[in-house]
């Protein structure tokens, strides 16, 4: 099937979505832009720069349809995949499952619960930033969900708000979503000084389905947001997001995307930072092993003055999988003082593993410290020797030196369930795993 | 029995023959210091005991308490207590020095049929340790020699040793680099290690060492062949005169035994 016909294939839903009920006009009015933008688009061919290394034809080919009707899955299901202490919000199929959320104690005035609801109970609020953070125009699988999506998370924190607990978006590709595509929209607003942490997880219990999500992040004037964005699709699914930032004045957002799972992963991480004195920060590992695709695209624009951005994505490619890391730092005429840093590395554990790095700066302002770095290698075999000479057996070294490189990203995370989720990975995932976890 | 025989080692690394018939014989409880100019394959020999692949073994034998130790990997020889200090010490970047150790120190008890130490006597062992070789004990968190300070690193190896509780400990050039207060924290370090049963051999280019760390036999290898055998007098020697008698010594291929 050709790339077009497959994405028009897609849109077929869309007339059918009409009778899911009124919506405000102004979120028709954007779903209607959407869906044409993304017929103009169709699925992105590896012709574009921003695409090159990452064909969707598997994807096109898949013959996936539009999920109607969402699947159910059962509270041990939900129990597996959820953190302790942490609120929770529960998605099954790009739908919001209410019997399986759990959310207590929340600030006065805050907002936790579906889009849909929010869109109810605070339509101006929600209307004031829904799609008009995450481009459209020129990206087809954001237009796509703008013009599919059917529910997700919203976080609404109001002013001076400070969440206690933090917020778990849990979405679940249930077995029902089996060969099928579905379009989680998710919003945040972080209110002025507000401080509220997020976890995002992705997980399936089906093999074959097309995740399509969109998540984006408002932080107002010295809020504070620390996000973590845990991906363990199935192994045989497309996992296709957008997620993106804006920040206003003093805005700390931190941030984690974890990418262990799916067959196709493309994430599209966007910063705008457009306000002084802004600290975002924005991390990343990925591993990867058989034919597993994970492709991050970043994009953070410097628009003020005197703000910084790090961003640290680490990958650890095996058998035949490949990984796109494509960064890039634009900083804007006038956004003085800007401190930037950019660093990719990647660790290749066999011969067929194979890394597309390209980090880039585009600086228009001429007192700024900027730098990027990007590199793709073994592990290093002075290291693998100086710990077998101290006894070390050679497997458990390899296990140990790998554990090692991802741990420079997972040791940041500073919600331990998150962090112990990556490291119970590791060891399962590392060939000498249970000595690792016995020597850390 | 000897801990560490040497017979007649021939070994090349990249092509070229660097040990070139090396004889060596350590007895329990000696220390064994060898001297020699740069380039004379000092550090081969460290590394060819150590087990590191890019060193061939062409010739000759090497047994550690009478068995076969080219037989052994790297890590089975570190199992059966054998040492090697680095004469540049690898940067770990993402593995503690804590963590590194704990793996060290279970593998080759494990592999010795003994248990696992429990986090309380690991941590008891490790702060009696570092007390030895006056690390500071933030360094224990950090990163396996990331980021310390060139005789922190040397410090660092002797550290290890002292967790370790090899047999058999090589010292490579453990002193290269050293001010005289670090020189003398390692000296210290491996002089409160001596036994009975335990070997030192201590490389080294210079001879200053070798005032604070006394050994029982000195040994001058020289463009790959130990040229000079002799006490602590020997280092004097070397020390006074430098390496260039014993280098035409050895281009007249006679080996002397003083």
């Amino acid at each position: 099937m050709a790339l077009s016909t497959a994405a028009q294939s897609y849109l077929e839903g869309y007339e059918a979505f009409a009778a899911l009920g009124a919506e405000p006009p102004q979120l028709v009015e954007l779903r209607s832009h959407a869906r044409e933008r993304f017929e103009a688009l169709g699925f992105p061919s590896v012709l574009e720069e921003e695409w090159r290394f990452t064909n969707v034809a598997p994807l096109a080919r898949s013959g996936l349809e539009n999920l109607v009707e969402a699947g159910s899955v059962n509270a041990a299901q939900v129990d597996a995949l959820s953190y302790d202490g942490c609120d929770r919000l529960v998605f099954v199929d790009g739908r919001v499952a209410p019997e399986h959320c759990t959310v207590e104690r929340l600030p006065d005035g805050a907002f936790v619960g579906s889009l849909r609801q929010a869109l109810s109970e605070c339509p101006d609020l929600v209307l004031e930033h829904l799609g008009r953070h995450a481009p459209t125009q020129d990206r087809a699988f954001s237009a796509l969900n703008t013009a599919l999506f059917v529910d997700g998370a919203a976080i609404l924190a109001p002013k001076g708000s400070i969440f206690e607990r933090p917020i778990h978006l849990l979405f679940i590709a249930s077995e029902s979503a089996e060969g099928h595509a579905f379009y989680p929209r998710n919003l945040v607003v972080a209110g002025e000084a507000s401080q509220l942490t997020i976890v995002e997880s992705y997980a399936g219990l089906c093999n074959q389905y097309f995740n399509c999500v969109v998540s984006e992040f408002v932080g107002e004037q010295s809020s504070h947001v620390d996000h973590y964005r845990l991906q363990r699709e199935s192994r045989a699914s497309f996992h296709i997001a957008t997620v993106q930032t804006w920040l206003d004045r003093s805005a700390v957002f931190s941030s984690y995307n974890l990418a262990l799972g799916g067959r196709l992963v493309r994430v599209d991480t966007g910063a705008m930072l457009d306000g002084e004195g802004i600290e975002c920060t924005l991390n990343g590992l990925y591993i990867a092993s058989d034919d597993q695709l994970i492709d991050n695209h970043m994009r953070v624009e410097h628009k003020k003055p005197h703000c910084n951005s790090h961003e640290l994505y680490k990958g650890i490619l095996d058998g035949r999988a490949r990984a796109v890391f494509n960064g890039r730092i634009f900083v804007h005429q006038g956004a003085q003082k800007t401190d930037a840093k950019q660093t990719n590395r990647n660790l290749l554990l066999s011969r067929e593993a194979l890394v597309n790095s390209n980090p880039q700066l585009e600086i228009f302002a001429d007192d700024v410290r900027c730098t990027h770095g990007s590199t793709v290698g073994q592990l290093d075999e002075e290291a693998v020797f100086y710990l077998r000479s101290r006894g070390i057996e050679e497997e458990a070294a390899r296990s140990l030196l790998t554990y090692a490189f991802a741990n420079e990203v997972a040791e940041g995370i500073r919600l331990p369930e998150v962090r112990q989720e990556v490291e119970e990975f590791l060891f399962n995932r590392l060939a000498a795993g249970e000595i690792v976890r016995q020597a850390v | 029995m000897s801990i560490l025989e040497i017979k007649d080692l021939h070994a090349r690394v990249e092509g070229q023959e660097i040990l070139k018939g090396v004889n060596l014989r350590v007895g329990a409880g000696e220390i064994h210091a060898i001297m020699g100019p740069n380039g004379s394959g000092k550090s081969t020999l460290a590394q060819v005991l150590a087990g590191k692949a890019e060193y061939e073994v062409t010739a000759g034998e090497i047994l550690y308490k009478g068995e076969d130790l080219l037989e052994l990997s790297p890590e089975e020889r570190a199992q059966a207590g054998i040492f090697m200090a680095f004469q540049y010490p690898v940067e770990i970047p993402g593995v503690s020095n804590t963590y590194f150790l704990k793996a060290a120190l279970n593998a080759i008890r494990k592999a010795r049929g003994e248990s696992d130490l429990d986090a309380v006597d690991f941590l008891k062992l490790v702060r009696e340790r570092v007390e030895l070789v006056q690390l500071d004990e933030s360094l224990m968190s950090r990163p396996v020699n990331e980021g310390f300070s060139g005789g922190e690193k040397k410090r660092n190896e002797i550290f290890h040793m002292a967790v370790l509780e090899p047999t058999l400990a090589i010292l490579d050039e453990t002193d290269s680099g050293l001010d005289i207060d670090a020189l003398r924290v390692v000296a210290d370090g491996v002089n409160s290690m001596l036994r009975d049963d335990r070997a030192f051999v201590v490389i080294t280019h210079y001879q200053r060492l070798l005032d604070y760390i006394i050994p029982d036999h000195v040994h001058v290898l020289v463009h790959g062949r130990i040229v000079r055998s002799g006490t602590k007098e020997l280092a004097l020697e070397l020390e006074e005169k430098g390496y260039s008698w014993v280098e035409e010594e050895a281009a007249t291929g006679e080996a002397v035994s003083a």
